[in-house]
């Protein structure tokens, strides 16, 4: 499996990353590596493997519907880069 | 040349349950902003999010009222986008395999009855509230994520609606149900039930669909109704000036009536979702449905044909009596006590519906109860008042709370009925009104109604109004 550059120019678009043309050749190779890798699992017969997206076999792990105190304010904006009124103030997006 | 509308209409739901679909924030709205946040529902790193039971069985119960296949196995993906009102930069929502699929609803339009299909019906997490401030630098934005988390069911509609009042009848339709259902408090005024609509038109006839236009921020079922009507003329003036409609998402600017471009639809494919490893998969067996089907309550058309068939009520009485729950649930305990049920209809429909308005409450918040409405009626049944009495008399029920026969009894209301105290008043306004009782001898058989009218006035509309017209016929 390989990837191109211009995946890795829609990838870093979809992540909302400003790639350098030099950055953007280092990723691609990097990121070539670690599929090929990866592509080591396919050395292994899975034919008699259920494909899942889940490591462990659970089902049906529900919460009942109670209310807990969640954090304090200051606590919960703390991470903000910048607060005002009480939120988490962010450059304008429309 | 002629041109049909296609719309479907995606609804998003926000349900009643008390903490959020996947933290024990709480859900209760109006707080003060960011107190109803946890790790979770910020989407700090390292926490790890718990289904809440309640969302997956309203989940099945609306699956099941909307005559959907409910999934034996579902489970969450995260769909990406940048926007600040999702901390994860994803929401979690259910992709490609929806807790509910294929139903349908019925809608009454100008008389002919409606299937429109139901596509899915899904869980999701609700996003956080921004709001745009201005200033130098293109000013900021302020963001509240209290709503984040909190549990939605989107449902989305077929594109089997062609004018924008079907539209509207469908979505009447669905807060119906979801109100019997008792999963939403659906208020599309506070944002618990909200509508985007996807609308195209193309040549009557045609079978091809033509270029699809995402409207948004509608935000009453009269707004709905109005964007739809705007859009669907303006793509049609384009389609008619040789223009071509170009796929955008519009909103609906209900102060200037018309509809302005957010953004012009790009590719599509950038959500990326995926099965999300870190929430466990559902399995829904069928005793699970089989219980919440036996517990579902009576639904609007089975009400409606109830009304029908127990109680012989006209067909527009029943639906306007089972569109609403509470008027409904009202009726059927005003009837139980006054076994007139056309009579009860007709009150409920005309001067209790308006004074519901006019005090601004819903059916159930009435401060009249059903067994004083129906002691009421009893009062006018026997007689004791008249019915024009008995309309004043539930006026001041409504104003003071007090029950009917108390506010007859403090207000003298009680109708006359005795022929001699009658037949004084009687002889006194005919004895003030020559001309009148001339015209009337003349032929004039009018000049009736204007002396009934007078002994009505001098009783205060308390006079028996059946023994009023006989006495003026006597003494005539
Ligand atoms: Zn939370």
């Amino acid at each position: 499996m390989t990837i191109t550059a211009a995946e890795v120019e829609r990838i870093a678009l979809l992540a909302r990353l400003k790639l350098t043309p030099e950055e953007q050749a280092a990723y691609t190779e990097q990121l070539n590596a670690i599929l090929e890798y990866v592509d080591k699992l396919n050395d292994l017969d899975t034919s008699a493997v259920e494909p899942t997206a889940y490591i462990l076999p659970l089902r049906n792990v529900f919460r009942d519907d109670l209310v807990r105190p969640g954090l304090p304010r200051d606590k919960a904006l703390a991470g903000a880069p910048e607060v005002s009124e009480g939120q988490f103030k962010v450059p304008r997006v429309v | 040349m002629e041109y049909e509308a296609i719309i479907g209409l995606e609804v998003h739901v926000e349900l009643k349950t008390k903490s959020k679909i996947f933290c024990s924030c709480s859900t209760s709205f109006g707080a003060e902003p960011n107190t109803q946040v946890c790790p979770i529902c910020l989407g700090l790193p390292g926490t790890l999010p718990v289904t809440n039971r309640q969302v997956v069985e309203f989940g099945i119960k609306t699956a099941l009222a909307l005559n959907c296949q409910v999934a034996s196995y579902c489970k969450f993906d995260p769909k990406h986008y940048y926007y600040p009102d999702v901390p994860k930069n994803f929401q979690w929502s259910q992709f490609d395999m929806p807790i509910g699929s294929n139903g349908h609803l019925k809608i009454n339009v100008d008389g002919e009855e409606l299937v429109i299909g139901i596509a899915r019906v899904h869980m999701e997490e609700d996003a956080g509230k921004l709001i745009h401030i201005d200033g130098p630098d293109g000013g900021y934005s302020l963001v509240d994520y209290n709503r984040t988390g909190v549990p939605l069911l989107e449902i989305v509609s077929e594109p089997d609606l062609r004018s924008p009042a079907q539209a509207r009848a469908y979505m009447e339709k669905l807060r119906t149900i979801l109100h019997y259902l008792d999963v939403s408090d659906c208020k599309m005024e506070e944002g618990s039930l909200r509508c985007d609509a996807n609308v195209s038109v193309r040549p009557r006839g045609s079978s091809t669909y033509g270029t699809k236009i995402e409207v948004k921020n509608m935000n009453s079922f009269r707004s709905l109704q109005r964007a739809l009507e705007y859009e669907i003329e303006r793509q049609v003036n384009l389609l008619e000036n040789g223009e071509q409609v170009q796929p955008a998402t519009v909103a609906w600017d209900e102060s200037r009536g018309v509809t302005t471009v957010m953004r012009v639809k790009g590719e599509s494919s950038g959500y990326r979702c995926f099965p999300e490893p870190n929430l466990v998969p559902i399995e829904i067996d069928s005793a699970w449905i089989e219980r919440v089907r036996q517990e579902l309550p009576e639904l609007p058309d089975a009400r409606r044909q109830r009304l029908i068939d127990d109680y012989g009520l006209p067909l527009y009485d029943a639906e306007v009596i089972t569109s609403s729950k509470e008027l409904a649930d009202y009726f059927d305990r005003t009837v139980a006590l006054y076994p007139d049920a056309k009579t009860v209809s007709n009150w409920l429909m005309g001067d209790f519906s308006r004074l519901l308005n006019a005090h601004n409450l819903e059916p159930g918040q009435a401060p009249v109860p059903p067994q004083e409405l129906a002691a009421l009626l009893q009062l006018q049944q026997e007689g004791t008042i008249s019915g024009k009495i008995a309309k004043q008399v539930l006026e001041e029920m409504f104003a003071s709370g007090k029950g009917a026969r108390q506010v007859v009894e403090e207000q003298g209301l009680i109708q006359i009925s005795d022929a001699a105290a009658l037949g004084q008043i009687v002889a006194e306004v005919l004895a003030a009104n020559p001309k009148v009782v001339e015209d009337y001898r003349n032929g004039k058989t009018k000049a009736l109604g204007f002396l009934v009218g007078q002994v009505m006035k001098a009783t205060k509309g308390k006079a028996n109004p059946g023994l009023v017209n006989k006495l003026l016929k006597e003494q005539l």
